[in-house]
Order: C-alpha cells, then structure tokens, then sequence
C-alpha cells in the first residue's frame, strides 16, 4: 500500500509537485487579489523536502505562536491541506481585506482568518481538481494559533508514515500598494495511497 | 552547572545529574521522559507514532513509541541506570485540529498516548504522572536533579507534574 516517499525525492516528481503547488497558490492569489480588490504580487513558490527539524524553523522556532488553517479533503484522492502563517502575515492578511484601526489578534481576527483560508485553500484544491480532472470536495476549516511546533506537527506525522522529510509549498503574497507582505505556507498532504492517484492522473508514474 | 539539552522531533537523548532535557512545541507527538532516582540518569523520546511495526520505512527508532522506549532504556543502562527503578511521566498528545466527524488519523495524538502507556505497563515501567490530550502545545522540561516535568504552554500556563 501507497509508496516509498523517498521516490519523491527526484527531479520530476519534484517538479510536478512545485507545478501543483504553483497553480494551487497562482489560484490562491487571484481569489485573494478578486476578494480584497487590490494587487496581489506572488513571488515563485519553494517546494522543499525538510527534515522534522528544520519545518518549525521556517515560521520562527518551535515555540514561536502561529496560525494555522486546516481542512479536510475527500473524493477521488484523500488528505487534507494547512496553510500556516505567522502572526504578523496573519494580521496583514486580515487588515487588506478588512481595513480597521487596531491590528490586534481578537475573535474578530480568527473568524476573518477562517474565511479566508476557505477561499484560498478552496481555490487550490479547485485548481488542483481541474488540473488533475479528479473530484474533490473540501471541509469546513479548523483553526489553531498554538506554538509552530505543535501546528506543524500535524503534517510532520503524517509524512512521517512514509519518510523523515515533510513536503512544504512556500507562497509568499505581496499587496503592492501598501507593501503588506503576507509569508504563508501550504501543506498538501495526500493520504498516502493517493499519491498515485495524483500523480498518476498528471501522466506521472511511480 | 547543568545544560539544558535539546531533543527534536524524532528524536531522544540521555543524560545525567547535573543536566536537564527539553523538546520544544509538542503536539500530537509524545514526549516520553525516563528517570531513575537513584542514578539520577534521565531519559527522553519524542515520538510522533504508535508503532514501527506498520511502517515500513522504521530505521529511526526515535519516531515510534514502541522502539524508543526500548532504546531509551537500553542508553540509560548503558549509563548506570536500572530498569527495575526506572519511572515515567510522559506529556503531548493533542488533537491540534477539531472535526466533529474526526477520523483515526486525525486522532493519532490520542493514539501515540494509548500506545506509550501500553508498552509503558508491558516493560513493567511504572507511570508517575501524565498529562495529555486537549488541543494544544507543549514545551516540557525533564530535570535530572530530582525527575520534575516542567510543562509549558502557549497561553495556557505553566504547570509541574
């Protein structure tokens, strides 16, 4: 059942994972850019294989608060998507799309944070479906702001069942006019007997 | 003076009176933490799953509960430590993300805490304290000097057990 992870670890599946990854997160961004009605820079998503160690070190160390949007995906292939970011790029994100005078992380905030994860984790895994041509319906959100450590281990034992490494996306948005940057980061953690079925379905064999 | 040390995910570590252990950020992985009073040797694995016996990649022993804390012991033997007066407490174990339907998968910190107190009972290791499940982090800290676990969290206060 499923696949050696380790295979992954070559130039074309790489590559085909850093397509998906850079379609998804194109995606992402002009249902964010549509949303806020503003310009939306996206700078050539990384597509990384880390050890466990080095994953939490991307959002500031282990201990380091961060928010985390996680959401279930069913259908053809299974498996679930996060996309994580840091408190400030949190903030950043909610004030473009909602101006107001005090930035601070409230209730207010979290909610505005789950909405908009469901429109950018909904654009991704829609562009995902249209690329691969297989159906796959996405959960509700769930929300965490919790040490990175503790986030990211949710995909770091997930990948863990098959490898040492963990598969991260990188995606950075950029507001042009008011140069509010926003750092955040998609995990596209296929259960792993559909990892075949994705790449499979992209022409790509194991 | 004592060195705090630091254990990574997947990983475990021993050491002796005067230093101390900590991992950082636990999740839905476990921190198991051994100690024998006596020889004050101290233990401690950051495991992220049950068992390596369904996986098959399964080299690093550190990352399952069940060949860690075979090894952890074996190490802490190696320095003096008795298993018949080793002790644990063990800490993590969350569920970091809520679904009213949730899955086995989604449950595996819940799972990686029923398979350390299993083998735990099995090895004849006796569970001084625990503190697991909730849907939060933990940062702990494992002293040699007299087997306190320092647990901290993002929010939610510090708490010693």
């Amino acid at each position: 059942m499923g696949i050696e992870f380790d295979k992954i670890n070559n130039g074309i599946i790489l590559d085909v994972l850093r397509e998906i990854g850079n379609i998804g997160a194109g995606n992402a961004a002009t249902s964010l850019a549509t949303m806020i009605n503003k310009k939306i820079d996206m700078k050539v998503p990384v597509v990384k294989l880390l050890d466990f160690d080095e994953v939490p070190e991307l959002l500031g160390g282990p201990e380091n608060v961060v928010c985390g949007i996680f959401f279930k995906f069913e259908g053809d292939i299974n498996g679930s998507i996060m996309f994580v970011l840091d408190q400030p790029s949190a903030i950043n994100l909610v004030d473009l799309l909602m101006p107001r005078d005090n930035s601070e992380f409230d209730e207010f905030t979290t909610s505005a944070l789950k909405e908009i994860g469901n429109i950018l984790a909904g654009s991704y895994i829609a562009s995902l479906s249209g690329l691969t041509n297989l159906q796959i319906k996405i959960s509700v959100p769930a929300l965490a702001i919790d040490m990175a450590g503790a986030i990211l281990s949710v995909p770091a034992i997930h990948f863990g069942q098959m490898s040492d490494n963990v598969l991260i996306i990188q995606n950075e948005f950029i507001e042009t006019l008011e140069a509010k940057s926003v750092d955040g980061y998609f995990f596209l953690i296929p259960d792993m007997d559909s990892y075949e079925v994705l790449l499979g379905s992209l022409g790509v064999t194991l | 003076m004592s060195t705090m040390i630091k254990v990574g995910m997947a990983d475990l570590k021993v050491v002796e009176f005067p230093d101390a252990l900590t991992t950082l950020g636990l999740g839905s992985c476990v921190g198991i933490c051994l100690y024998d009073a006596s020889s004050k040797v101290t233990g401690m694995a950051h495991i992220m799953l049950p068992s390596s016996k369904a996986i098959r990649k399964n080299e690093n022993v550190a990352k399952f509960a069940d060949t860690a804390i075979v090894e952890l012991i074996q190490q802490m033997e190696a320095k003096g430590a008795k298993k018949s007066r080793i002790s644990a407490k063990i800490a993590g174990g969350a569920q970091m993300f809520s679904f009213t339907s949730a899955n086995e998968t989604m449950k595996i910190g819940e799972r990686n805490a029923e398979a350390v107190r299993i083998i735990l009972k099995e090895m004849g290791i006796p569970l001084k304290s625990d503190e697991t499940g909730g849907n939060f982090g933990r940062t702990i800290e494992f002293f040699s000097e007299n087997g306190k676990l320092i647990i901290k969290t993002a929010g939610k206060g510090i708490k010693e057990i």
